[in-house]
């Protein structure tokens, strides 16, 4: 019988934590299918952020360290300074990413630090029980913003791609979202391609990804990605920000 | 041995540290530490595999160090007391996650932005961890240039064979002052291999997967993990303490005094022998574990003790925990960068000789 499909050696076996029909699932699957394929499991150190995905390292079947919040993209740098034919991964959430941890992605950034950034973007703080975080949609509500983001009082969300993008030191930014099939798949692709990049030594590569939060956002696993396909991509447009060109 | 070199403690540090094998060093700008980075960037890209990396942040220095040093490097960074307040929340996870590395503090006067003057002020936060939750650390503190070097390359060697990070405690004189050095030729001991470091793996490669962590959720676990680190440390208490003792056997008045402040108290102490007066020195070199042997020892026969710092008074708790009530245990200070003068101890310990008769 032709096999269809097989769960990737690069997940372990240990059943994931997340709430039902939350995407981090899925992107997880997908940064692993994609090491899986490059076949450079034996040469990948991947760093788990502060946040629901906090236990990734149980999940990836390969080296893993766990950084403090937001402080992931330092701890790549170390690892990656020491052994530079590693493949280095951080999977940071927005509130790790964009709020305390903005000081030190945007410098791995500026660097082209040869590192690969999965930045999954779910517009909420989900394992602190749903506060406001950086990237949380005008009017929202949040349990820290109950009224509903007001941008008088806290400032608007920021788009990190975009704004990564300005720099000279990445090789490669692009959003995608994992809200229904298509969409995974060009997901998986870029995420594979940030990965291939790292692995030709091209620089700094990050990877935005769209993701819900059906627990915290207080809706079903479907509204959930109804939600962010309506209210999210609108905020936050799919697409590469920033290819170097090929040198 | 090599020869003799004129040399700045903060560059002799700087490059003991490279003889001992350290090729990773993450820092920011602080002064009175400035000439360590300085020197690491001349020298790093000379060295084969070496990398000098300036940080964002002390925070994000300290975190590439655990990266570094989860990666299996010998990796080092340091900096002054604002910055080291900075670095202990990274010097928690370290710890938590059992990395060995080498943190040097140059330590100026505080508290906040304080003075670039040299102080002991940071005591304290690195005799009883610094960051959150229950650690310690090994602090060793030099009294001068050649002390310096050596210690800085046992720290290495001690952070890898606790897997604890190692602090290096010096103050603004310590780092500034230049001293004819030895740089020793460096031989490095026997140590665990770092097997459990994260280098790349696959099944059947012959080790576990690697996960450098400081989690434990399960309370229990997390117990029992403490209770390991604490087994360490209850080893490096047995087995580390280091001071250095001068004239106790027959001294009536025992200074208590380590770092810069141990030079004064020295000469502070042969002054006072002129005069008469049976002064003694212990200079803890460790100050932790703190070396209560050496002072329960001195607390038999001699009538006083008394502690000076560069703070408003930090190891004379530990003093006073030693002799535990057995003597009367004075201390004297000066803060906010000022240094102690051999009178100044002069005069107390004449005081102190004054009342006990
Ligand atoms: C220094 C520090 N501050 C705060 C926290 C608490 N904390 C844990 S997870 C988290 C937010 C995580 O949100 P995000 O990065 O968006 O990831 P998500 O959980 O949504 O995947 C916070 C604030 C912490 N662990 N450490
Ligand atoms: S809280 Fe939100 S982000 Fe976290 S696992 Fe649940 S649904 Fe996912």
């Amino acid at each position: 019988m032709a096999v269809v499909y097989e769960k990737t050696k690069l997940l372990t076996d240990k059943p994931l934590h997340y709430c039902p029909g939350c995407t981090h699932g899925i992107i997880h699957r997908l940064v692993a299918e994609a090491l899986d394929e490059l076949g450079v499991q034996d040469k990948t150190i991947g760093v788990a952020p502060v946040g629901c995905a906090v236990f990734a390292y149980d999940y990836f079947n390969c080296d893993m360290m766990e950084a403090a919040h937001g402080r992931a993209p330092a701890v790549a740098t170390g690892c990656k300074r020491v052994n530079p034919n590693n493949v280095v991964f951080t999977y940071q959430g927005d509130g790790d990413l964009a709020s305390i941890g903005a000081a030190e992605i945007t410098h791995a950034a500026t660097r082209g630090e040869n590192i690969t950034v999965i930045f999954v973007n779910n517009a909420i703080y989900g394992m602190t029980g749903g506060q406001m975080a950086p990237t949380t949609l005008p009017g929202q509500v949040t349990t820290t913003s109950p009224y509903g983001r007001d941008t008088n009082h806290c400032g608007y969300p920021i788009r990190v791609s975009e704004m990564l993008a300005t720099l000279d030191g990445p090789a490669y930014i692009a959003r995608v979202s994992v809200h229904d099939v298509k969409h995974i798949m060009e997901a998986k692709k870029a995420i594979k391609k940030a990965f291939q990049l790292q692995i030709e030594g091209k620089g700094f590569t990050m990877v935005e990804v769209l993701s819900s939060c059906p627990t915290n956002w207080g809706m079903t696993p479907q509204e959930a990605l109804k939600w962010l396909q309506e209210n999210m991509i609108p905020q936050y447009p799919l697409g590469v920000k920033k290819e170097k060109e090929a040198e | 041995m090599g020869q003799k070199m004129l040399m700045k403690g903060n560059e002799a540090i700087a490059e003991a540290a490279i003889q001992a094998g350290c090729r990773f060093f993450f820092g920011y700008p602080i002064t009175p530490q400035n000439q360590i980075p300085e020197y690491m960037s001349k020298r790093m890209p000379k060295v084969e595999g070496g990398c000098f990396l300036q940080a964002e942040s002390e925070v994000a220095a300290i975190n590439m160090v655990y990266g570094a040093a989860g990666a299996g490097a010998r990796v080092m960074t340091s900096s002054s007391s604002p910055g080291i307040s900075l670095k202990q929340e990274g010097i928690s996870y370290i710890v938590g996650a059992e990395l060995p590395c080498v943190i040097v503090n140059m330590v100026r006067g505080g508290p906040g932005l304080g003075s670039i003057q040299p102080a002991q002020s940071d005591y304290y936060q690195s005799t009883r961890g610094g960051g959150h939750g229950d650690y310690r650390m090994l602090v060793l503190a030099p009294s001068s240039v050649q002390e310096a070097v050596e210690l800085t390359q046992q720290a290495f060697d001690l952070a890898d064979k606790y897997r604890n990070p190692v602090l290096v405690m010096g103050d603004g004189l310590i780092g500034q002052m230049m001293e004819p050095v030895e740089m020793p030729e460096y031989v490095k001991p026997e140590l665990p291999e770092k097997t459990w470091a994260a280098t790349g793996w696959k099944p059947g490669c012959g080790r576990e997967r690697a996960v450098i962590n400081s989690l434990y959720i399960d309370p229990s676990v997390l117990e029992q993990h403490n209770r390991k680190l604490f087994a360490k440390y209850a080893v490096m208490e047995r087995e580390e303490c280091r001071w250095q003792e001068e004239m106790t056997d027959d001294a009536d008045f025992v200074i208590v005094a380590y770092g810069t402040t141990a030079r004064i108290a020295r000469s502070a102490m042969r002054k006072l022998r002129d005069k008469g007066i049976k002064a003694g020195l212990i200079r803890p070199i460790t100050l932790w574990p703190f070396p209560n042997a050496p002072i329960q020892k001195a607390a038999e026969h001699a009538k006083a003790f008394l502690t000076v710092e560069m703070s408003m008074g930090q190891m004379v708790d530990d003093v006073r925990l030693a002799v535990n009530g057995k003597k009367p245990v004075e201390f004297y200070g000066r803060t906010g960068g000022i240094v102690p003068t051999v009178r100044e101890i002069v005069e107390q310990i004449e005081n102190m000789a004054k009342e006990a008769k």
